[in-house]
């Protein structure tokens, strides 16, 4: 990230930013649709869209690792297993009239705030730091430096927590009634 | 200008490949288990061992109406083959057949690319199974999803392995740092690999979500005409998708004895050939398991292996190193 001498309008908006905002605008609408449907499944191929469209937006700013990250665990595995629980729990075809739990304008406040102190945050901490992405920011070499020189101890703290949860979600699952090692075979 | 002529002629050069190298596969299937099994069928279609066997399905497919259950769900019903055949044309663009500059489009990140893009296959299948309305079509979606717990995690660790070795995590980089003894040092980590790709694939003997004997055929049950055929070419493409990563992360792409200049792209397709031939012949010759044996074979097997693999791996990188 530099920050660049002269600066930038927002006037004369290269191809790349423009192609950056209409991907943008096709993402929210797939987020929209996504909480808005009533149609289970349909609300999880709509979140496919929506994660998709922000591993595109990860190739617009060159962050290319990050970009095949995202559709390798947020495509390619948590959809799945989210289409897996739906077809479990017997998601119908067409609208599911319980889709909806009438906490519509609780839900709405809540996203709103909490996108307006995002933006908030993001805005006040880059302000006006310019991104060049005539060289490439975020290849794999890149990412990677950054991960395991700058950021190695949040990276090993968070694979604690994730070793944690994971524990703690067999542990849970494991006592369902009756104690670990006599469950039925 | 020439820079989009040179683009337009790599994207025909690698659809034409897509479209003949999993025709050539499936061909090939029906000629090998014909021989292997003793059947008479495929050898008998336009004379000569039966040659006209694969325009005759071809022909068939395009016949049979395009039929939409009624109680389906259409739009998923009718995208679902072509999330399930997209992914590998994908993939393939970014495989490296020959040293320089063969290859539809070079990738930074390769191996995260293919890995990531062919996960999204199995969409199409699970969308495909819930959209039939059909039972033994959710059936196999559930079983399709299952499996994925089961291979995604031994095939990540193994490319991982590769990636370790070569230091870099693109495919003609690794190719490019390939030497003849990393066959047995990276051995373990080829068959994790290899055996967790069936499993996507969902080849025999881990066929348990299209299971004909039990399910009919899983998800695509309800699929008839050219809709059918895509998940059918979808399968083969995944085979040639398949043994071709397992043919540049493991065996040294177009490497081989002769020099890889001018008859480096041969000595690629004869490796992915040889391996595509290997995942044909276990199809006449495995039983099926069942899901819950794949997933025991995976998480007691293929991931311990595929962690010695990366702990190998390390250790020989860094005794080398110093």
């Amino acid at each position: 990230m530099i920050l660049a001498a002269g600066h930038p309008g927002f006037l004369s908006p290269t191809g790349v930013e423009i192609a950056f905002v209409l991907v943008g605008l096709v993402t929210f609408g797939a987020a929209l649709v996504t909480v808005a449907t009533r149609q289970l499944v349909h609300a999880a191929l709509w979140l496919v869209v929506t994660l998709g469209g922000l591993a595109v937006e990860y190739l617009l700013l060159t962050a290319e690792f990050i970009a095949w990250v995202q559709v390798l665990i947020y495509l390619g595995s948590v959809v799945v297993l989210l289409l897996f629980g739906l077809m479990l729990t017997k998601a119908p075809i067409g609208r599911s009239p319980d889709a909806d739990s009438g906490n519509r304008p609780v839900a709405l406040a809540a996203a709103l705030v909490a996108a307006a102190l995002l933006v908030w945050v993001v805005v006040d901490a880059f302000r006006s730091t310019w991104i060049d992405l005539s060289t490439v920011q975020g290849s794999t070499d890149v990412a990677g430096r950054s991960l395991f020189q700058h950021w190695v101890l949040p990276f090993e703290a968070l694979s604690v927590l994730l070793l944690a949860a994971l524990v703690g979600a067999i542990v849970l699952s494991r006592r369902n009634g009756r104690p670990a090692g006599k469950e039925t075979r | 200008m020439n820079d989009v002529l040179d683009v337009a002629w790599r994207l025909l050069a690698v659809f034409v490949a897509f479209l003949v190298l999993p025709l050539v596969v499936g061909q090939t299937e029906h000629k090998v288990m014909a021989h292997m099994q003793g059947r008479l069928g495929p050898m008998y279609a336009g004379g000569f061992h039966g040659w006209a066997q694969l325009v005759a399905d071809g022909v068939k497919f395009a016949q049979k109406e395009d039929v939409v259950p009624a109680a389906a769900d259409r739009r998923v019903f009718q995208l679902a083959p072509a999330v399930a055949l997209l992914p590998y044309l994908l993939v393939l663009i970014t495989i490296p057949v020959g040293p320089g500059n063969a290859v539809g489009q070079a990738v930074d990140a390769g191996v995260f690319f293919v890995l990531a893009v062919m996960g999204v296959g199995v969409l199409g299948s699970v969308m495909a199974g819930w959209a039939s309305a059909n039972k033994f079509s959710l059936l196999g979606g559930l079983r399709t999803a299952a499996q994925l717990l089961a291979y995604e995690l031994p095939m990540l660790l193994a490319a991982a392995s590769v990636a370790m070795a070569a230091g870099t995590v693109s495919l003609s980089g690794i190719i490019e740092g390939f030497h003849w003894w990393w066959v047995p040092w990276q051995l373990v980590g080829a068959v994790v690999f290899f055996t967790a790709g069936l499993a996507e694939l969902q080849r025999p003997p881990f066929d348990m979500p299209v299971a004909d004997s039990e399910i009919i055929f899983g998800a695509y049950t309800e699929y008839t005409g050219l809709r059918f055929a895509l998940f059918l070419l979808a399968e083969y493409a995944g085979i040639v998708v398949l043994c071709g990563l397992t043919t540049v992360l493991f065996l040294g792409g177009w490497n081989g004895p002769g020099g890889a200049d001018g008859l480096g792209w041969l000595w690629t397709l004869l490796k992915t050939a040889v391996l595509a031939f290997g995942v044909i012949w276990l199809r006449v010759s495995y039983p099926r398991l069942r899901e819950d044996q794949l997933q025991k074979l995976a998480w007691t097997v293929l991931i311990p292996l595929a962690l010695a693999q990366i702990a190998l791996t390390g250790v020989v990188k860094v005794v080398i190193s110093s």
